[in-house]
Order: C-alpha cells, then sequence, then structure tokens
C-alpha cells in the first residue's frame, strides 16, 4: 500500500510538473531542471544524516564523480540517456562504497573532517590528468532534444522533463526504502548503535550502505547537473557546492524528503532572487554581487534559529496533527537534563 | 640534503598556521560541542581590518594589534548574538549558523572592501634566509610566524594552567554540568573561550595573507587545512592541533616539494585518512570506548 501511495503522489507531483513546465518561460524550466537535479542530491544527503546519523561535509565530491562519469559517457559512447545517468550513479556508488569502507569507524567532527578534505581534494585530479578530464576548461556534457518533439521544442524544457523524472523516480525508492527493513535499522543505529549492535544488526555494514545510497544520488544529481548546464568542470565543485547540499539537507529539514524539495529550492531561487532584489534597487560593482551573498547568510541564521527543524519542521507544526519531533535524535538535551557525562558526549559526537 | 631542510623547515612554518587556525577550533570545540565553520571567514575579516588600519596609520604593528583586538571581539559577538541561541538544539543548527555566518562575513567583506585581490604586508623580510652559502627554505617573516604562534600556543598553556579564568575553561570542557552546578558562570566561560578563538584566527589571518593576498574567500582553503591538523590532532586536544598542524604541514611540503604541486591537497586527504584509521579520534584525543 505504502508502494502504490508513493507512486501516486509522485505521479500528482509529475503531472503538476508538466503541466508547470509547458506554462512558463525557458530561463523557468533552466530552474525547475537544476533544483530537480539538487533534489536528488540532497535528497540522499537527507537519507544519509537524518536516517544513519553519519554526517558528509563532502557529498559535492560524488556529485563531481557522477558529473565526470556521465560527460565521459556521453562524449565516449552513444549509449541511452537513461543508461548515462544510472550508470553515473553506480560509479558514484562504488566510490561512495570505497570511502565509506574507510570511514566507518569515524564519527560526528572527524568524520565532517574527512569529508570536508574529500570534497576539496577531489576535483584537483581534473588538473592532474587533463587528457581525461579536460583540466580547469572541463568536458562538455551537452544533450540534444529528441527529434519526435520537433525542432521548435525549447531543449531546457526536455531538461527540465529529464531531470523531474529523475528526482521523482528517486524520491519514490528513498521514501520505500526509508520505510523499509533497512530504513528501520539506520533509524536504531542512529538512535543508539550500541543498542543496535545488540539486536543483532551490523552496524559498520548499515553505515557504509547509507554511504552507498547517498553517492549514487549525489552522482545521480550530479551527472543531471551536468547535462543541465551542459558542462562539468573543476570550478563547479567547489565546498560551496558540499556546504550548500548540507545547508539545504538541514534547512529543508533533516530526514525528510519533502525537506529535501524545500532546501533546494531554497539553495536555488534565494540567491537568484536576492540577486534581482538588488540589482532592481540600482546597485551596482562590487556591492550588486556581494549584497546578496550577505544576505543570504543571514537568511541562513534566520531561518535555523527561528525553524530549528527546518521548513519542514515547521510546516507540519502549522499543518500536521500533533506531529512527532523531527527525524533529528535526540535533540534538546543538552545542559537542560542532567544526563550524564558520557551519554552528552556521545550524542554530540555523533553528529555535527 | 639541502633540499630536505628547505622542504622541513618550509613545512614547519607553515604548518604553525595551520595550527593557529586547529587551536581556535579546538578552543571552541573543547568548550561548547561546536564545530565553527566561520572560523575562516572571521580570520578573513579581521585581516581586512589590519589591512585598514596599515593603510591609514601606515604601521604594520598597529594593524597586526587591531586584527587580534578585533579578532577578541568578533569572536564574542559572534557567540552572543547568533551562537548561544542554538544551545541546548541538534548539533546542526549551529553547524548551520556558523556556515551561514562565515557567507555573511564574505558577503559583508565584499560589500565594504569589494572583491578585488589586495597585498597585504609582512612583518619581516621574505626573502630566504642563508647561512653562508646554506639556503634554509625560510624566511625571516617565516621565523616571525611560527614564533608568533608558539608564543601564542604557549601563552594559552599558561592561562589554562595557571589563572582562574583558565581553570573555568578546562572545568567547562571537562563538564559543562558539573562546572555550572560547582558555581561557573558557563555563559561568560563559553563567550572567553570563542573570543579566544577569535583571537587565534586573527593571528592566523594577518601571518598567512601576505603569502596569499587578501579577498573574501582567502581564508578558505586555510580553513580546510586547519580543520584537517584539528582533527589529526584529536579536536579535544590543544597540544594535538599545534602537533598535527606542524605534521600536516610538513607532509604537505615533502610532497609539494618531491612530488609535485598539482595533488597536495589529495595528499593531505592521504593523511587524515591513515591518520584516522589506526586513531579514528585524532591522534591526542583521550581514549574513549564506545563499543561493546
Amino acid at each position: 500500500m505504502t508502494l502504490l501511495r508513493h507512486l501516486a503522489v509522485a505521479v500528482g507531483a509529475g503531472l503538476i510538473l508538466l503541466a508547470l513546465s509547458v506554462k512558463v518561460t525557458p530561463y523557468r524550466d533552466y530552474q525547475i531542471a537544476e533544483v530537480a537535479a539538487y533534489v536528488v542530491a540532497v535528497a540522499g544527503l537527507t537519507v544519509l544524516i537524518g536516517l544513519s546519523g553519519q554526517i558528509s561535509v563532502g557529498n559535492g565530491a560524488f556529485m563531481a564523480v557522477g558529473g565526470y562519469a556521465g560527460a565521459l559517457l556521453l562524449i565516449h559512447q552513444s549509449w541511452p540517456l537513461a543508461l548515462v545517468f544510472a550508470a553515473s550513479a553506480v560509479i558514484a556508488a562504488a566510490a561512495g562504497a570505497i570511502f565509506g569502507l574507510a570511514a566507518a569507524r569515524l564519527r560526528g567532527p572527524y568524520l565532517a573532517g574527512a569529508t570536508l578534505m574529500l570534497a576539496v581534494a577531489l576535483p584537483s585530479l581534473a588538473d592532474q590528468y587533463t587528457g581525461v578530464f579536460g583540466g580547469d576548461q572541463g568536458l562538455s556534457a551537452s544533450i540534444t532534444t529528441p527529434a519526435f518533439l520537433g525542432a521548435t521544442f525549447p531543449p531546457t524544457r526536455w531538461q527540465a522533463w529529464l531531470t523531474c523524472a529523475a528526482a521523482l523516480i528517486t524520491l519514490v525508492l528513498l521514501a520505500n526504502l526509508r520505510r523499509s527493513r533497512v530504513g528501520r535499522s539506520w533509524r536504531a543505529v542512529r538512535d543508539d548503535e550500541v543498542a543496535a549492535a545488540l539486536s543483532g544488526l551490523n552496524v559498520a555494514r548499515l553505515q557504509i550502505l547509507a554511504f552507498v545510497v547517498s553517492a549514487a544520488c549525489a552522482g545521480l544529481g550530479g551527472a543531471l547537473l551536468a547535462v543541465v548546464t551542459g558542462i562539468v568542470a573543476p570550478g563547479a565543485y567547489t565546498l560551496t557546492l558540499s556546504i550548500g547540499l548540507l545547508t539545504a539537507a538541514v534547512l529543508g529539514g533533516l530526514g525528510s524528503l519533502p525537506g529535501a524539495v524545500w532546501g533546494s529550492l531554497v539553495l536555488v531561487l534565494v540567491p537568484t532572487y536576492l540577486t534581482n532584489v538588488t540589482a532592481s534597487h540600482g546597485l551596482s560593482g562590487a556591492a550588486s554581487s556581494s549584497v546578496p551573498i550577505a544576505a543570504y547568510g543571514v537568511v541562513l541564521i534566520v531561518v535555523m534559529l527561528v525553524f530549528p527543524a527546518g521548513i519542514q519542521g515547521a510546516l507540519r507544526r502549522i499543518f500536521g496533527p500533533a506531529a512527532p519531533a523531527a527525524a533529528v535524535p535526540l535533540n534538546a538535551l543538552r545542559r537542560r537534563r542532567p544526563a550524564s557525562e558520557h551519554e552528552e558526549e556521545g550524542i554530540h559526537e555523533k553528529i555535527t | 640534503m639541502q633540499e630536505f631542510i628547505e622542504f622541513t623547515l618550509g613545512g614547519i612554518a607553515s604548518g604553525m598556521i595551520y595550527a593557529a587556525i586547529a587551536l581556535s577550533l579546538v578552543l571552541i570545540w573543547r568548550g561548547t560541542r561546536v564545530l565553527n565553520y566561520s572560523q575562516g571567514g572571521m580570520a578573513m575579516f579581521t585581516t581586512y581590518v589590519a589591512w585598514l588600519v596599515i593603510r591609514h596609520t601606515g604601521s604594520y604593528w598597529a594593524g597586526f594589534a587591531a586584527a587580534l583586538a578585533s579578532g577578541l571581539v568578533l569572536g564574542a559577538l559572534c557567540e552572543r548574538s547568533v551562537v548561544r541561541p542554538t544551545e541546548g538544539r541538534s548539533p546542526l543548527n549551529s553547524v548551520i549558523v556558523t556556515i551561514g555566518l562565515l557567507i555573511f562575513l564574505e558577503g559583508l567583506a565584499g560589500v565594504i572592501y569589494g572583491g578585488q585581490y589586495r597585498s597585504f604586508p609582512a612583518a619581516y623580510s621574505l626573502n630566504g634566509l642563508k647561512i653562508g652559502k646554506f639556503a634554509l627554505g625560510i624566511s625571516p617573516n617565516d621565523l616571525f610566524t611560527a614564533g608568533a604562534v608558539l608564543a601564542a600556543a604557549l601563552a594559552l598553556a599558561l592561562v589554562f594552567r595557571y589563572t582562574s579564568a583558565g581553570l573555568r575553561l578546562r572545568a567547562t570542557a571537562f563538564s559543562p554540568v558539573v562546572a555550572r552546578l560547582l558555581g561557573v558562570r558557563i555563559g561568560r566561560v563559553l563567550t572567553l573561550g570563542w573570543a579566544l578563538a577569535g583571537l587565534f584566527g586573527a593571528l592566523a589571518g594577518v601571518l598567512v595573507t601576505p603569502s596569499t593576498f587578501l579577498y573574501p574567500n582567502s581564508m578558505d582553503s586555510i580553513f580546510v587545512l586547519g580543520f584537517t591538523a584539528a582533527v589529526i590532532g584529536g579536536l579535544d586536544s590543544p597540544g594535538g592541533a599545534v602537533a598535527g598542524g606542524v605534521l600536516l604541514g610538513v607532509v604537505l611540503s615533502y610532497a609539494g616539494g618531491y612530488l609535485g604541486n598539482d595533488l597536495v591537497l589529495l595528499y593531505g586527504l592521504v593523511v587524515l585518512a591513515l591518520v584516522l584509521m589506526v586513531r579514528p579520534s585524532g591522534l591526542f584525543s583521550a581514549p574513549r570506548t564506545r563499543r561493546v
């Protein structure tokens, strides 16, 4: 039944998006495609952090793996698009498995440090192997609209269709995974590793699996984004990208798939909106490019202070029934409850 | 042989910068269990303050003092204004708030000072030192850098060891609950911790900027390396932060010198991975059992 309900919601959302994409301008279609590509990556990250309790500040690295894999396949093979995207996700998942194996023993800030370094270090490979990866210039990752749509069909609309379809499929798969045995096991590991291990769960394997799933999503998101922007280059996979993914996941509401959508909308639309507002007030030069950045920082701080459980948490509080607390484990314990030292430390070391 | 000495000394000099950033992260982590992602942004901002003061007064040391003072103030200000309200919530909230702070500071610096690259003066000559004909690979300014960070770290150790404020800092880091029960005003101690962290960040900023130029994102990569150094050393250990910084600096210097500069960050990742595989909580953190 759950599967059917998720499918029904996805089909409904797909129809709405289809109607929307036909109505709006090509530029809006481009934005829809961009948001959808980010949704895929952010959804994977929110599952990793919110469900399995591991943090990654470096999922931009897996987006880079997926993006380059997609671009290389598009250039050197004439595979159908769906296969290219699937292969990109699989290749990124393999990278996630390797990293997850190395990182399975790490917790909290140590995991954050390792993933952060991964995000910064990996793109430098593109500069080293210029012959394969095109160096600073990067590789082209353009696709053409299929012939049956006609010659005048706007390419951005086709990209919006592609990315939205991929995003909806990913969300349905993740929603089912969340409700499955694996999802429940992740939550058990997140809330108490020792108890989970005593119940017979293989903690390390579950944590690696979470990394694989999140890397696969990041890889698919990276390949989609590469197709939307038409290029992959090391300059696109900066620290800012990785931090942006983390921000979107937390801002939307950790562990929540609708939250991943809200977070991605904020990530893509708010900076654009702020830039437009700045421009319409007649600012120019350095101020016009910096004011939106500063304002975006303020937005992040304010949203986080006003809605500690993220946007989805706030929506749930306003519209939902007496909802259970958001998916963040055991929060609000700090210095309020005379818990034992060890316990307090454990909670904070787990996620930061 | 000469190359080896050059790379070693050069690595120690740049490692001291990472150590300063790592120390500032450790100071905050021990007190508040918050990872301050805005540390690099704060250091960038205080370096702009120093740049402004130097331009107006013409005195390097006035700028140096201004950077340290503004670091203290900025650290305390950030803690009181936006970090304090996240207390008692999910730790990821404070992570996002400090990321927001980083983005805000970088934007603000762009608004005030513009985005262009500016050169920043060094305290002493940047020309390499020599003993006879034997080049050492470091400059007088590198000596000053290493000396300044070492002196600051020693001063911090003395404060921790011998002053009552240091005792309160240690008590809070050891156990906030017990410290509060014993009458320590935890709120003030946390603000003090952030202020000291701001000071160390500011120190790193003025020391590294002569070799990197000054622009709104100028401290990003330094921050990542400082964070890596803190993780290598163990986030609970100030001594580990210094050791981690020097280790990372030396290894990156060898890697850059012998293997080429392109993949330096990747070698940094390898070092980090190797250390964490052996010691998942860093080299110098107290062992704590987690598994049954």
